[in-house]
């Protein structure tokens, strides 16, 4: 088993309580995975040196407060429903992939599938992301500071994203329940998006989102709201009857 | 899946480290794919009217000494050629060879000399390395840490759609001092394919990134620069593809209309690199302050030696 070092993590000494350091130089990631399994709720973990290394912090349960401090890999925080994770970086393909409850922020961007599928809790990307952002987002919460690529929102069920820069072509494409709120250009809609009016409960939602990722460059009255046309919600068997 | 890497350098300094900055990449890259495994070396170049021929010879022969064949080769060559023959690097399976530049001719004469034996890519500067296997077994068989020069790229191979052999294999190096490694699946190369064959274009296997290696290097020879060649794949080509292409001038990259296949580019003073993931560049020194970010769709990026 891996061993644990503390030491107080935080070189500003913001930190009253004691970390518990993982070193990706010494451990595994099943090793690290496995400590942080352990752990009690409440926990405060560093996960050091972790130079791109991938599935770190996955399959977590309990509360635990983990900061991975440096560009990681694929699948970080996955499938977790308690921990807060901030990333010190940026981070590769489906950050948060699955996540059924906690928040995982990363401080840099995000490559491809952010957020995809996940259930529940929030992801906070500050950097931008890249295409198939909030790929069949099923409950969870997006919010992206910078921009996201082509078919972010791609048949997203439920739960909402927010894009503080802008977003890439065919944006909600096939959309179901999800809502998708724009700062900026929207290079295309995809198949069945569409844009609606904003009411006082969307710039309300936008405000507490935009509050809790700490963004000061997106005014929740200004942004577009893109949510589902439903044409596509039942086949139509008299459409296209040419053939 | 399949991983690649590559490495160009922009500064004289790390040529001597070529190797030893590459077999970390692609031996991290074997968590891609380790049915293959390949790399293209490209070094001080030879005199012009020489070509460097990166050799294997048939295994079916037996054990044999690749030292001694060799040498039989250099000797055997000349005599048949009329030009001076050296043979600049053994390897476990053959040699590296300088010749003329007259490749039908060298071919013809190899292939006399000691049927079975393959010219698997050709150049002034380019020397192919492949074989069946993990990127750890093929860097330590081949001793690509010792190795320099001034660009490689590299292939970890996860076979999808045709066999596993050296030939399968990437890169592809279809012309002189051309490799084309490819992560993804094409949908149509049959069909480019017979169309390169109208044209007299000859293909060694039926994998499909030897169609698009054979239609980049229709293109350079007509005279199209890299970007021009990468967007006559994108016109001819459907399917999946993150494409690492380079030449003894020049090294691009393009992903398809969807960026299906991952690509993360990192850019210093001192070099640019390519890999499947992040993490297989994190060994490189500088990567800290590196500009790192990942290609759009259909973007073409490349890079020339200056």
């Amino acid at each position: 088993m891996a061993t644990l070092m503390t030491s107080d993590a935080r070189a500003d000494g913001s930190s009253a309580a004691t970390r518990i350091v993982l070193d990706c130089e010494e451990l595994t990631t099943r090793e690290i995975n496995g400590a942080l399994r352990t752990m009690k709720a409440g926990s405060r973990v560093t996960i050091a040196n972790p130079s791109g290394r991938h599935n770190l912090a996955v399959g977590l349960f309990e509360h635990l407060d983990i900061l991975i401090d440096g560009h990681a890999g694929y699948f970080i925080g996955g499938l977790g429903s308690g921990p807060d994770i901030t990333v010190n970086g940026f981070v590769g393909w489906s950050v948060g992939e699955n996540l059924m409850a906690g928040t995982i922020r990363v401080t840099g961007g995000a490559s491809e599938c952010a957020g995809a599928s996940s259930h529940g809790g929030t992801v906070i990307i500050h950097g931008s992301a890249s295409s198939r952002a909030g790929i069949s987002l099923k409950g969870g919460t997006i919010v992206v500071g910078g921009d996201v690529g082509h078919m972010s929102g791609f048949m997203a069920q439920a739960g909402t994203m927010l894009v503080g820069g802008d977003a890439g072509h065919a944006l909600g494409d096939s959309l179901y329940e999800a809502v998708i709120y724009v700062a900026g250009s929207i290079s295309s809609l995809g198949s069945d998006a569409q844009l609606e009016d904003l009411t006082q409960s969307d710039v309300d939602t936008v405000r507490r989102l935009v509050d809790e990722a700490g963004f000061t460059h997106v005014s929740p009255e200004d942004v577009k709201r893109v949510a589902s046309a439903k044409q596509l919600y039942n086949f139509d068997a008299l459409k296209g009857q040419e053939y | 899946m399949c991983g690649i890497i590559g490495l160009h350098l922009k500064v004289p300094a790390l040529e001597s480290e070529l190797g030893a900055l590459v077999a970390p990449m692609i031996e991290c890259m074997g968590s891609r794919g380790t049915d293959s495994t390949g790399l293209a070396i490209f070094s001080t170049p030879v005199a012009a009217g020489r070509f460097r021929y990166s050799v294997r010879l048939d295994p079916a022969d037996g054990p044999g000494d690749a030292e001694s064949e060799m040498h039989a080769l250099v000797e055997g060559l000349a005599t048949a050629t009329g030009h001076q023959v050296r043979c600049e690097r053994i390897r476990p399976d053959g040699g590296v060879l300088e010749a003329t530049d007259d490749v039908a001719l060298v071919s013809h004469e190899l292939n006399r000399l000691h049927p079975g034996a393959v010219v698997m890519g050709y150049g002034r500067s380019l020397e192919i390395i492949k074989d069946v296997g993990s990127p750890q077994e093929v860097c330590d068989r081949f001793q690509v840490r010792n190795r320099r020069g001034f660009q490689a790229i590299g292939h970890t191979r996860m076979a999808t759609e045709s066999a596993v052999t050296i030939d399968h294999s990437h890169p592809f190096a279809p012309t002189h001092d051309l490799a084309v490694v490819h992560n993804g699946s094409f949908s149509n190369p049959a069909t480019v394919r017979r169309r390169l064959e109208e044209q007299g274009i000859a293909f060694v296997t039926d994998n499909d990134t030897e169609v698009a290696a054979r239609l980049i290097g229709r293109e350079l020879r007509r005279g199209s620069d890299i970007h021009a060649a990468l967007k006559e794949v994108g016109n001819e080509m459907d399917g999946f593809y993150t494409l690492l292409v380079a030449t003894d001038q020049e090294v691009a990259v393009v992903r398809d209309s969807f960026a299906c296949k991952p690509l993360v580019v990192a850019e210093t003073d001192e070099y640019v690199a390519f890999t499947s993931e992040y993490i297989a560049m994190t060994s490189l020194p500088g990567i800290e302050t590196a500009h790192v970010f990942e290609p759009k769709p259909e973007e073409i990026h490349a890079w020339r030696r200056s």
